[in-house]
């Protein structure tokens, strides 16, 4: 019989049913969804918890999506083995589908770090979730004070969305500056300030050794006392599945342009899988929503026998804090690597251009944010720097330094 | 569909165009209380390289990057039209971050405006392509 299945019921999941539905309207679509909910916009559970949306609000399609799309799914239900050879998935509740194609789109999940006591942590989450913000929404009060260990995107955003709801917030890190995964120290600076003047307290360069209960000892000797833990140090590619099936991995389920796996009629996206990264030629696990999205658009596609490629992805971010905006893409090379690198300083606003082999390749801007798609589309294009005026667009974005069939390409046709 | 198409030959870079613009999506009937004082926020700009002047608006992709990108599920294609649910919107900007036009942008508010061709204000159609004296945009199917 012929079925599609898709594991998993995020971003990646919705693109994929879309695919699918775009070549083949008819063909079942069965969805494994270990959550409980129809899929929601995951990154707004931080604005949930600020009151900038709500449940309603965050649902990602409307009500009517899975009905529309011929889609059976199969709530609160876990993939515990996929069988490549059958070309069957053994489910937690017994069942076994059989798959015509089979789309993996597991996600990603915190982890947790092993330090001595958590056990006799009294709460504690993570964030990554619905079911978490609801918990932590739960967990609080207003005089609660909360320890989030990791200062990256996830734990900052979680400081922000919780600070309105509780008396204190304070975020450790082993690394010396918040969000080090895209910031440099002079970037980070200007945030960490930012965050800092909102009352949020930083223990950089420092972690927890032990906890003894609602206490946590630091390595530096210092010691937090806390009511609610987060634990947002960082997140794993859910790709235990596919490896286990004989499915080749690396940090995630490594795919082809195609998002084939290494075994037939097998595809993977979003947070999972691990494709090319166009802003330096390798392959990265890229979890963030619009390329989960577009990889498992193109999953679909390609699974009902369509044609298309997805080589586009790069690690991008656009994050806000109490109005503090930065964005970041691509991959810096240091000048070490054969990099360069144009920069301009101001108070709370910097702006760095990564540039090698001619070809830009990544950038960050902090406080002014104005039409950074520009310099997005260059990388994403692979636009070769010396068919542009580089000079005049490092300085002020806008089209006047791109060709001029270029712009009438764009601006005078249907694109 | 009708999409607005630029003509630089014949932009003057008079401006116009931005004004009406944010005018017709002010709400307001008096185009003086309008503009008059008050920081104004089209949805198009015109830019100017020195020599050649034109006006940058949403080109309603048939494959919109911003659309595909929207953490929040705000902007979506209405019938070939890019749209925006301001409700919805979280003001994150990652549709300002993969725009290849630069085409979208913000309010004092914080919420991303962006060009709908006027189909959902009070106008009804491009106020731009109206109000612009050397018919350097147009409204037509391409």
């Amino acid at each position: 019989m012929q079925r599609y299945v898709v594991i998993g019921n995020g971003v990646a999941a919705v693109g994929c049913i879309e695919g699918l539905r775009s070549v083949d309207g008819a063909t079942p679509i069965t969805v494994v969804s270990a959550e409980k909910h129809p899929v929601y916009c995951r990154p707004l559970i931080s604005y949930y918890l600020e009151g900038k949306t709500d449940r309603d609000k965050m649902q990602y399609r409307p009500g009517d999506f899975y009905q529309k799309m011929g889609c059976e799914v199969l709530y609160g239900v876990s993939a515990v083995r996929i069988d490549p050879l059958a070309k069957t998935v053994a489910l937690n509740n017994g069942d076994s589908l059989s798959y015509s194609a089979l789309c993996v789109a597991t996600g990603s999940s915190p982890f947790l770090p092993p330090i001595a006591g958590l056990d006799s942590v009294r709460q504690k989450c993570t964030f990554m979730t619905l079911d978490d913000a609801l918990a932590l929404e739960k967990a609080v009060n207003p005089a609660s004070q909360v320890l989030i260990v990791g200062a990256g995107l996830i734990g900052l955003k979680c400081a922000e969305g919780l600070l309105a709801r509780v008396g204190s917030i304070t975020v450790c890190d082993l690394a010396d500056r918040v969000l080090s995964s895209i910031l440099d120290n002079d970037c980070a600076a200007v945030v960490q300030k930012h965050l800092e003047d909102h009352r949020i307290r930083f223990m950089l360069s420092d972690s927890v050794e032990r906890f003894e209960g609602d206490k946590a000892y630091m390595k530096s000797g210092a010691t937090v006392d806390f009511d609610v833990l987060v634990a947002a140090v960082g997140v794993r590619a859910n790709a235990a599945l596919a490896k286990d099936a004989g499915i080749a991995v690396n940090r995630g389920i490594l795919v082809n342009n195609q998002m084939q796996t290494s075994v037939s009629d097998v595809y993977a996206a979003g947070d999972c899988a691990e494709g090319e990264d166009v802003s330096c030629g390798e392959k990265r696990v890229l979890a963030i929503m619009p390329n989960a999205y577009m990889q498992g658009r193109c999953a679909g596609i390609n699974m009902a026998g369509g044609s298309e490629a997805f080589n586009k992805g790069m690690p991008m971010n656009s994050i806000g804090f109490f109005g503090l905006h930065v964005m970041t893409a691509g991959t810096y090379y240091s000048p070490e690597a054969g990099g360069d690198v144009y920069e301009e300083t101001a108070a709370g606003m910097r702006k760095k251009l990564f540039s090698r082999g001619g070809f830009l390749t990544g950038f960050v801007f902090v406080g002014k944010t104005e039409r950074v798609g520009i310099y997005t589309s260059l990388i994403r294009e692979r636009i070769p720097l010396n068919t542009i005026n580089y000079e005049l667009l490092k300085k002020a974005v806008s089209l006047a330094p791109f060709s001029d069939d270029y712009r009438r390409e764009r601006l005078g046709g249907v694109v | 569909m009708k999409r607005i198409f630029v003509n630089e030959k014949w932009c003057l870079g008079c401006r116009l165009c931005e004004y009406y613009c944010a005018f017709a999506n002010s709400g307001e009937i008096n185009m003086v209380k309008a503009l008059k004082d008050k920081p104004i926020y089209p949805r198009l700009r015109v830019e100017d390289d020195g020599g050649v002047t034109y006006a940058v608006s949403c080109r309603h992709c048939t494959d919109p990057l911003c659309v595909r990108s929207c953490i929040a599920a705000a902007l979506s294609v209405d019938a070939g039209v890019v749209t925006i649910d301001r409700d919805r919107c979280v003001s994150c900007y990652t549709c300002i971050l993969v725009c290849p036009y630069g085409a979208l942008a913000h309010d004092d508010a914080g919420v991303v405006r962006k060009c709908e061709l006027c189909l959902n204000n009070a106008i009804g159609q491009p106020a731009c392509v109206a109000g612009c004296p050397n018919r350097a945009i147009v409204y037509e199917e391409r």
